[in-house]
């Protein structure tokens, strides 16, 4: 299958365009404000100046650009090392993000194939509006979708898993059931091996856009406005998600620590 | 500010992107409340964790064909320019 997708019968053009597909731009980030004002948002929350640094979530983008420059080159210079190191890096996040949108892995694993094709296609017409991680997870998603393979039912935005709902507050608001204390014997690492696993577990029991969120902002440590220009989704709807995606796994660490 | 209230901001505050006022309410709160300021630690502990988390390999009949492929790209791309 790769070796027909790759060989190239079609004016290099065409090809392109194929490779690409509709929809497949790099402009996803420039939409990243969205109809809530998303992008100003993040410029206050700037002013603001970051509550927490080591937790880093405010950081500014990454310094990306440069570091896809050289990668761009290389790629285009046909070198392999630096293929094999981008596909390390990056096809399990893509693997991921397909795996919500098939039925099956092998099926997803096939999306993130044809991506990788994709983006080998494109490369030469690459012009860095987005980052290439970016760019990627756009192609992976656009083809999970257009495959038709989707089996699970599309899940709006959940309602039901609000953390308010578990009875550990009172009528007005307040702690019934305060949480456990865990976070030091976390941090001590006693049990943050077992942790490690029970997330990743848990990640996969998500509704579909808390998964692909929380995957792209905290494990593969995309900034908000990058998320929002892969997944297509205002700054305040990937909020949320991110919001119940943290808010869900704390719970399950909790059920975990305290077994 | 409630428990309930402060829970559902701390993605924002996190984000750094809650407003002045709402900022002060939630640290007032913080300052207040054990239960809270433990729903914090823990919440950063959770990011904390996720970012750590080992990504699976991929599998190496993949990677081959990932790289097959690559090496197909190569040699046509160079048949093209010459």
């Amino acid at each position: 299958v790769l070796r027909h997708a790759v060989s190239r019968h079609q004016p290099a053009g065409q090809e392109t365009t194929q490779g690409l597909g509709s929809g497949e731009d790099e402009d996803g980030c420039a939409t990243a404000g969205g109809p809530e004002g998303g992008a100003r948002a993040v410029t206050s929350g700037r002013n603001v100046g970051r509550p927490d640094p080591a937790v880093g979530d405010a950081t500014p983008p990454r310094a990306g650009p440069v570091e896809d420059d050289e990668l761009v080159a290389r790629l285009r210079a046909g070198d392999e090392a630096a293929f094999g190191d981008l596909v390390r890096r990056l096809h399990p996040t893509m693997v991921r993000l397909a795996l919500t949108r098939v039925r099956s892995r092998a099926v997803a694993e096939e999306v993130a194939q044809d991506a990788w094709i994709g983006l080998l296609k494109g490369i030469d017409a690459f012009e860095g509006r987005s980052s290439l991680p970016s760019w990627l997870f756009r192609i992976v998603i656009n083809r999970a979708i257009s495959a038709g393979v989707r089996e699970r039912a599309q899940v709006p935005v959940d309602t039901v898993e609000l953390e308010r709902h578990d009875g550990r507050f009172s009528a007005d608001g307040w702690w019934v059931t305060p949480p456990a204390h865990w976070a030091d014997r976390v941090l001590d690492g006693i049990v943050a091996p077992d942790l490690v696993a029970r997330v990743h577990e848990e990640i996969a029991n998500l509704p579909r856009g808390q998964q692909d969120v929380v995957t792209l902002r905290d494990v593969h440590g995309l900034t908000s406005a990058e998320v929002c220009g892969v997944l297509n989704i205002s700054e305040g709807n990937q909020r949320v998600l991110l919001h119940r995606a943290r808010g869900r796994i704390r719970a399950a660490l909790e059920q975990e620590v305290m077994e | 500010m409630t428990c309930e209230e402060f829970v559902e901001l701390v993605t924002a505050y996190l984000e750094g992107i809650l407003s002045v006022q709402d900022r002060r309410a939630f640290d007032e709160h913080l300052a207040l409340c054990a239960g809270c300021e433990r729903y914090l630690a823990q919440f950063r502990t959770t990011i904390d964790l996720l970012g750590e988390l080992p990504q699976e390999s991929l599998s190496s009949p993949g990677r081959e064909r990932l790289l097959d492929a690559f090496a197909e790209w190569r040699g046509t791309t160079e048949t093209d320019a010459e």
